[in-house]
């Protein structure tokens, strides 16, 4: 190392280096910096000791305080849990109409069976639950199985077709063409009746034809008019709902294969409130039928009271 | 100059050698603070600083405790900014968080004031009127009460410590800051119920943030009345910049004469007997003395002046005893100092308050003050707004017809609750039914909203495909006050699957 040089005007040394003429002071650090830095070293190795840090084989060492940013989510959690308690525990007790008929309990029924919709029924139904083909539109007025709350609950608990389950609603359509029950020409005639019901295009001769074997085949499921059974799961034939397709090359598919849409069972996944939650929230969808007698309708100058 | 004993000009006159510490020739920027001692003056701005000094700060403490009956479940204080419900009220006025313009427009206002204010009467708002000013005179007035005048303060300053020194300091400090936690503790009255929370701070059980506020402002008002003083006008405030700016030749401005006072001369006699010009100024340092900013105003109009007009009660009061007219230092627009200093006839400096400048601003300040009291006086209390479900954005029902959902929120901004029918317009045969609701579909809902508060209404509405157009049809939702009274539309769209 050459000798220390210094800097003419302060005299204090400098490193040595040099650009364009300009020389880097050697000045100690200073005394407040230093023990600034030493005491950030001591307050960092207590911490290592206080919480969790160092790692080791299995895992790491815990820390005397016993730190777990796992405990404080749980915790979290538990605390959450524990201010929904006091309605949780009145969608456990209450009836599913006394809870649609409190708002704030209708209120907090609605959003947790949101969030539990968001979870565990949007991969069929859709986030919106606005359905898809085979998969049915929850926001309509058309139902299967029912849409008062107590049918909703049931189809929830127990699911459609779910052969783990045996409460299942269950129903099975023939699959009149596969199985050899009609022939093509009678399949074609019975979908240009199925047409005719709901006023869709059709040909009149055909469905003449049709509705006689209509009128065989079909009336035990779907009635002697086509309006369906909602004990058997068997659709209206006359409203503007279809769950697979109203075009007739889906009808004639309909009725050669039949259909056998499964839905799970969630009585044993999911527990009796949230279940009640979701039934709230699907029926508040905007298709919710009443189980009390229907309201006589409003006339047209009547203003209709809101909840 | 020699000290001639026989010559001393009258011995009332009190005489102060110092020099001013912010005096621009002798303040480097990297010195550190030197504390200045102001001593205490009697005079007319005096007296009128103590009044305007009483006022503001009675505003302060006491507005929080006027009461003001709004009826049953509304806030019964006058001025109140509720954080949690949003609202602020005051008086008879309650602003949602949407109106907020009506604060942007009392801010511009006070802009517009402030820039009127300048333009006539010069730097008026930091002389008498900023906290700053008026929280420093405070607890001037507890530094002078406790340590004693200026040449008391001196003397404590270099004296050692003793006892006496550190009760003087002890109770001088707790004095600010309890001035601190009271003007802190002021401050959360007017976001709380004042008598609630003051109960709840008695009981120790007020919340965390109050406490926290009270401590912060403690804090600052400790820092900045007590410790900072002068430099938070010459070093941190952008006012002095910018009221500087607005001055002009016509504006008021704090000013030493020295066309009458130069050359100012300790022993006037000797210079009369001698036969030399001789000025009006006994250099006595009395306005340096009072200055709360350290400066020496005979040195001309300075950034660091806030216009207090102390030193011209200091220099009035020292005229009277050497039988001088008074008004050596004086308001003076530089237009008067001018014709002053060329000899020429000086008009009354009011007559410098009217002029193109001061009409415009009076001009612009009045049209938004009306144009705000016209937009308070006829401004909507109902409002609509209307959210078109997206997801999903249109429903077949089982009867062909199409069904939208939209979320309805109506605002009641009135104290009372009200009545109001929801009905649409565009579609023909457009009926509507409620979320959850069993009753058929009506073409008008009856919707009863409480008093002061945003309904929420989720809402379906159902029309027949012949009655829609290809995809989207307009649809507007008309909200009215039963019985006649307000309405509200809202423009929305029907879409078809």
């Amino acid at each position: 190392m050459s000798e220390p040089q210094h800097d003419e005007i302060s005299g204090v040394e400098t490193t040595g280096h040099e650009w364009d003429g300009i020389k880097e002071l050697n000045n100690p650090l200073p005394r407040w910096w230093i023990w600034t830095f030493y005491a950030t070293i001591v307050w960092a190795l207590g911490y290592t000791v206080l919480y969790p840090a160092w790692p080791l084989l299995n895992g790491a060492t815990k820390g005397i305080l016993g730190y777990s940013s796992r405990a404080n989510l749980a915790q979290s959690v538990d605390l959450a849990h524990r201010a929904q308690d006091q309605y949780t525990q009145q969608i456990r007790t209450q009836s599913l109409d006394r809870i649609h008929d409190d708002p704030a309990l209708f209120e907090f029924a609605v959003a947790g069976g949101r969030s539990a919709y968001v979870v565990n029924c949007v991969q069929c139904h859709g986030s919106g639950a606005a359905g898809a083909k085979g998969y049915p539109n929850l926001n309509d007025d058309d139902w299967l199985w029912g849409g008062t709350l107590e049918d909703i609950r049931q189809t929830l608990r127990h699911g459609v077709r779910y052969e783990a389950d045996p409460q299942t609603r269950n129903s099975q359509m023939p699959a009149f063409g596969r199985d050899g029950i009609l022939d093509k020409t009678q399949i074609s005639d019975t979908a240009e009746y199925v047409l005719s019901l709901s006023g869709l295009k059709h040909d009149a001769g055909a469905a003449g034809r049709g509705a006689k074997v209509f009128a065989e085949q079909c009336t035990v499921c779907h009635g002697a008019t086509g309006g369906g059974d909602r004990a058997q799961g068997a659709p209206s034939l006359r409203d503007a709902i279809w769950l697979y397709g109203g075009d007739r090359a889906t009808i004639v598919e309909t009725i050669t294969s039949a259909r056998r849409g499964v839905m799970p069972a969630w009585g044993g996944k999911l527990d009796d409130a949230t279940i009640k939650q979701l039934t709230v929230y699907i029926h508040s969808l905007g298709g919710g039928e009443s189980s009390k007698p229907a309201p006589a309708a409003t006339g047209a100058e009547t203003p209709a009271a809101t909840p | 100059m020699l000290q001639r004993p026989d010559i001393l000009p009258p011995p009332e006159v009190e005489r102060a050698s110092v020099t001013p510490v912010n005096k621009r020739e002798t303040r480097s920027l990297y010195k550190a603070r030197v504390k200045i001692y102001p001593k205490r003056v009697h005079g007319f701005f005096r007296s009128l600083k103590w009044q305007i000094m009483a006022v503001t700060l009675a505003i302060y403490y006491l507005t929080p405790w006027i009461r003001w009956d709004r009826g049953a479940g509304a806030p019964d204080q006058a001025v109140l900014i509720d954080m949690p419900a949003r609202r602020f009220y005051f008086f008879f006025i309650e602003i949602w968080p949407q109106e907020f313009y009506y604060i942007a427009g009392l801010l511009i206002m006070a802009g517009i004031g402030l820039f009127l204010l300048t333009s006539t009467v010069g730097r008026a708002w930091c002389g008498y009127a900023c906290p700053q000013t008026v929280w420093v005179d405070l607890f001037l007035v507890i530094e002078r009460w406790i340590e004693g005048d200026r040449a008391a303060r001196i003397k404590l300053d270099s004296a050692p410590w003793t006892f006496d020194k550190l009760r003087k300091r002890v109770s001088k400090h707790t004095l600010w800051v309890l001035t601190g936690v009271a003007t802190g503790g002021a401050w959360i009255f007017y976001f709380a119920d004042a008598p609630t929370l003051a109960a709840r701070l008695a009981h120790f059980d007020a919340p965390p943030i109050a406490w926290i506020t009270i401590a912060v402002l403690t804090a600052t008002t400790y820092m900045f009345g007590g410790l900072m003083r002068e430099q938070v006008c010459t070093y941190m405030c952008p006012w002095p910049r910018i009221q500087a700016a607005m001055l002009d030749e016509d504006s008021l401005v704090v000013t030493y004469n020295d066309w009458r006072g130069e050359p100012r001369a300790r022993h006037q006699k000797v210079q009369q007997e001698t036969g030399q010009a001789g000025g009006d100024c006994v250099d006595c340092n009395q306005c340096v003395v009072v200055c709360p900013m350290g400066i020496d105003i005979r040195d001309g109009q300075q950034l660091e002046c806030i216009t207090c007009a102390l030193c011209i009660d200091a220099c009035n009061g020292v005229m009277d005893k050497v039988g001088k007219p008074r008004g050596l230092i004086s308001y003076a627009t530089l237009k008067d100092y001018n014709a002053s200093t060329r000899k020429a006839p000086v008009h009354t400096s009011l007559r410098s308050f009217i002029r193109p400048r001061t009409i415009i601003y009076v001009t612009l300040w009045s049209l938004v003050g009306l144009g705000m009291l016209f937009a308070l006086l006829t401004r909507d209390r109902l409002d609509v707004n209307v959210l078109h479900d997206r997801n999903p954005l249109a429903v077949r029902l089982a009867d062909g017809t199409i069904r939208n959902g939209y979320t309805i929120k109506i605002l009641n901004m009135k104290p009372v609750p009200r009545d109001f029918t929801v009905r649409t317009e565009g579609i023909d045969g457009a009926l509507m039914t409620t979320a959850g609701s069993a009753a058929a579909g009506a073409p008008r809902l009856l919707v009863a909203v409480p008093r002061d508060v945003v309904h929420v209404l989720k809402v379906y509405v159902s029309a027949s495909p012949r009655a829609l157009a290809e995809t989207e049809t307009p649809l507007r939702f008309v909200v009215e006050e039963r019985g006649g009274g307000e309405s509200a539309i809202y423009d929305a769209m029907f879409a078809r699957p």
